[in-house]
């Protein structure tokens, strides 16, 4: 049956077997290891590569050797991992090389703990490595999603010759759910363009260098034309009684699980309140938060598990326009449905 | 009469389109600088072992940066040190091509060390030139871990110390440890016999290279006009005197005719075989039909805690997966980390129709107990009206909640009694099922080799047995 109980974090694998993801190679890490471990067991199935690479520094460019290749190929990891393979993302996306990257957030900095946070958000969304680059970021919320997203992940990889962040928090990549497994794609783009195959017609060239000065102005003007791009287009996100709403929650991934359940009780109390969750943390949903004061959202309230980092970006599309809070745990907490209601009748006692 | 004719070796782009500026016919590297050389015997013997057409060619970080301006073959540009993880995969991607990690000192033994120390204990298929010419030339002479003793380099201006800077680095010796390597050896470019036997030296890793016959590594030691502040004829006498003392040239392992062909599969896609390998049935899911759940059993959320070691996961992954099977949309959390490793465990389960929000279940309609603790701990978190199973063979204690149902069922005591404790999990099942009437006690059953995947009969038997035990005490005794 297509349909199997399984951890989000090998349900992200299945997705990557069924995108056509033909080479893994990763770095264990707790809460992120299932990632490795479940390609470890499905890929050599599938006649497919699996490396368990000496560091994530080694497993990101062997991530850039795959893609550059001309395979579809993923890594995984969480905070500690994903800072280490900063230096080659920057690389790929440099060379221009599509992949994907799971990160399965935990508590940070540094060792910190491997509780859920969503603290990688600043060093994902934004880019992360040296250069100006972006990637693309997926945030799924259940165990579907990340199947689903991390196929769609390779789409787009693909589609715009990037690297392709899923990011979530160790919330999702450790709980399980009802997963429905999609069909396999049945065909791979053609990228004799561009990957180097080494046969007598193909001499192709990886590379991020541009010498000289003008040319890499020229090129980093193509790259912020193809963030541009992805910007107008690639936007994702999702409302949940968000109709008549007067308050707007605000949240990704386990979060916007925990405000779903917050927006159902407010609801059954006759409050105004639903939920807005960026789907695409880059492309951030910055017009659909920007039109909310017009469509009758008089305050917002942004909830995650990190300091303040997704809160900026909310604010930067609001512009002001109305009033914003923020509420946050750390350190592996995740709040309460009740918690965050208590939040909201201290902030908006008078709305409620 | 035989006329030799001096031409550029088929290795060779006749044009060095990459290159930038008009000076397309020639190469970047200062006079007397051995990357020339080697590049040229390598070239050489890319033509006459007639592998131009399936060469690809990493170019490190140094400078040799730019050996993809030359070479007639496919190429990466690689970060500083990481050619031998970009040569693996690369190698795997494509296993019928000879890929060449070409690197300086700086590159392969300082920043890149362990990649090229796991990439030869891999074993990859992969032939590594590594130029030693005991400095940093790209970045203007700084020391290199194979810079000599005394060495004045730019950051050793007192000349190297060996007790605050190390000892120059003897990668030969420390690769040919490792048991993976098929072919190690140093050689030099310090005058013309001796690049004659460098230019055997990566023939031989070639040949290898092109018969897949594993890890290649040949170290060359290379001359540096530029970085030493000598002229080339210098610099070829400084090799002698210096460099050969240090690094003795020789043959460091070469397994010969032993040496294994070194087999990875082209990677494959196949999606039509994709889910049969996987085990993944095209039929469509068909859901157990289901019985009369009374509503306040429709939307669960249940927390499952006790020791560890006490089947707590499995009871609350049982759970989950056989409410799947009814058509619920189900959810499982563990408690992960520190806490798993001793102490208490515990889980959240989500049983419903519709999305599940929160995973977990801070306010359970549901919890069950198996020992002491949990049952001080999560007591108190149970919704008004809710239920309580809690493990009797274990708690000694009487709850205190009034306005939930309770039910003390001696689970432990249960699964003693069918001979094995770790049937637990299937004894509260069966509890649940009989509570709740969500799950009929033939379709748990028919679904354990589901569950017990890879156990044997006796195990699925047991477990058969421990649900009925589960269901019959709460049917008999509430
Ligand atoms: C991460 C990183 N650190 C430092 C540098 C700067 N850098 C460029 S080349 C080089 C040294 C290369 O020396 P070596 O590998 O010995 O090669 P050579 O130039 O002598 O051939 C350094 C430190 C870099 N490009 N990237």
């Amino acid at each position: 049956m297509a349909r199997m109980l399984m951890k989000g974090n090998y349900a992200a694998v299945y997705g990557a077997a069924m995108a056509g993801c033909t080479a893994y190679y990763g770095y264990p890490i707790t809460p992120a290891s299932e990632v490795a471990e479940s390609a470890a067991a499905l890929f050599p199935k599938l006649g497919r590569t699996f490396v368990q690479a000496e560091s994530e520094v080694a497993a990101i460019n062997m991530v850039y050797g795959a893609a550059g290749s001309g395979q579809r190929v993923m890594t995984g990891s969480s905070g500690p991992g994903i800072s280490l393979k900063m230096e080659g993302i920057s690389y790929c996306a440099g060379a221009a090389l599509p992949c994907v990257i799971i990160d399965i957030m935990r508590g940070g900095p540094g060792l910190g703990n491997i509780g859920p946070e969503q603290s990688d958000y600043n060093q994902v969304v934004k880019g992360g490595g040296h250069g100006n680059y972006r990637c693309i970021v997926l945030a799924p919320a259940s165990c579907q999603e990340m199947c689903d997203y991390t196929m769609l992940a390779f789409e787009l990889a693909d589609k715009h010759r990037i690297p392709v962040f899923v990011l979530t928090d160790g919330v999702i990549g450790q709980m399980m759910e009802s997963v429905v497994i999609p069909e396999p794609v049945k065909e791979l783009p053609d990228k004799s363009d561009y990957a180097v195959f080494g046969t007598p017609l193909n001499k192709n060239l990886v590379n991020s260098i541009y010498i000289d000065h003008d040319e890499l102005e020229h090129w980093n003007n193509e790259l912020l034309k193809k963030y541009q791009n992805i910007e107008k287009k690639e936007v994702r996100c999702e409302e949940y009684r968000m109709e008549d709403a007067e308050i707007a929650l605000i949240g990704y991934g386990s979060v916007s699980r925990v405000l779903r359940t917050v927006v159902d009780d407010a609801r059954e109390k006759g409050h105004k309140i639903g939920l807005f969750r960026p789907i695409t943390l880059f492309p951030f949903p910055k017009n659909e938060i920007a039109v909310l004061p017009e469509r009758g959202i008089k305050r917002v309230l942004t909830v995650e598990l990190s300091t303040g980092q997704l809160v900026d970006d909310v604010n930067l599309a609001l512009a002001g326009a109305i009033k914003s809070d923020l509420y946050f745990r750390l350190g592996g907490n995740v709040p309460s449905a009740d918690e965050i209601t208590e939040k909201i009748s201290e902030l908006y006692g008078e709305v409620m | 009469m035989r006329k030799t004719v001096l031409r550029k070796p088929k290795g060779f782009n006749d044009v060095y389109k990459h290159k930038p500026g008009a000076e397309k016919d020639r190469t970047h590297y200062c006079p007397g600088c051995g990357h020339g050389i080697l590049h040229k015997l390598i070239a050489e013997a890319m033509e006459d072992l007639d592998i131009v057409d399936k060469t690809i060619l990493i170019s490190p970080v140094g400078c040799s940066v730019f050996a993809y301006y030359y070479f007639d073959a496919g190429h990466f540009q690689a970060a500083h040190g990481r050619a031998p993880a970009i040569a693996t995969a690369t190698s795997r991607a494509n296993p019928d091509k000879v890929v060449i990690s070409y690197q300086g000192d700086g590159d392969l033994a300082a920043i890149g060390g362990n990649n090229i120390i796991q990439a030869a204990n891999r074993g990859e298929n992969i032939a590594v030139f590594f130029v030693n010419n005991a400095i940093y030339g790209m970045t203007g002479g700084q020391m290199a871990p194979t810079t000599l003793e005394g060495q004045v380099t730019t950051t050793t201006p007192y000349g190297r110390n060996v007790d605050t800077d190390g000892y120059p680095m003897k990668m030969c010796e420390v690769i040919s440890q490792l048991t993976a390597p098929t072919y190690v050896e140093r050689v030099s470019l310090h005058d013309a016999p001796h690049i004659r036997k460098t230019r055997n030296a990566v023939r031989k890793a070639l040949l290898n290279a092109k018969e897949r016959k594993g890890f290649q590594f040949v170290e060359v030691l290379s001359t540096c006009p530029s970085g030493w502040k000598m002229d080339p004829v210098k610099s070829m006498e400084w090799v002698k005197e210096k460099m050969l003392g240090m690094y003795p040239l020789g043959v460091y392992r070469d397994k010969g005719e032993e040496a294994k062909v070194i087999t990875r599969p082209v990677p494959i896609l196949e999606p039509g075989t994709v889910w049969e390998k996987l085990g993944i049935s095209a039929e469509a899911d068909v859901d157990f039909p289901r019985g009369d759940v009374p509503d306040e059993y429709r939307k669960m959320s249940i927390r499952v805690a006790g020791f560890g070691g006490q089947g707590i996961m499995v009871t609350g992954q049982a759970l989950a997966s056989v409410a799947l099977e009814y058509g619920y949309n189900v959810s499982w959390l563990p408690s992960y980390g520190p806490e798993m490793r001793g102490g208490t465990a515990n889980c959240s389960v989500n049983i419903q129709d519709g999305t599940i929000g929160a995973a977990e279940a801070v306010k359970p309609t549901m919890l069950l107990a198996m020992n002491r603790p949990s049952l001080e701990k999560f007591e108190k978190t149970i919704v008004a009206g809710g239920t309580l199973i809690y493990n009797s063979t274990l708690i000694d204690i009487e709850p205190e909640r009034t306005d939930i149902k309770v039910f003390a069922v001696p689970i432990t005591g249960i699964a003693d009694e069918l001979g094995n404790t770790r049937v637990q999990s299937l004894v509260n099942v069966g509890a649940y099922a009989a509570i709740t009437g969500m799950f009929n006690v033939d379709h748990v059953i028919e679904l354990l080799p589901k569950l017990f995947k890879g156990k044997s009969q006796t195990i699925i038997d047991l477990n058969a047995k421990a649900v009925k035990a589960g269901f019959d005490y709460v049917k008999e005794n509430f």
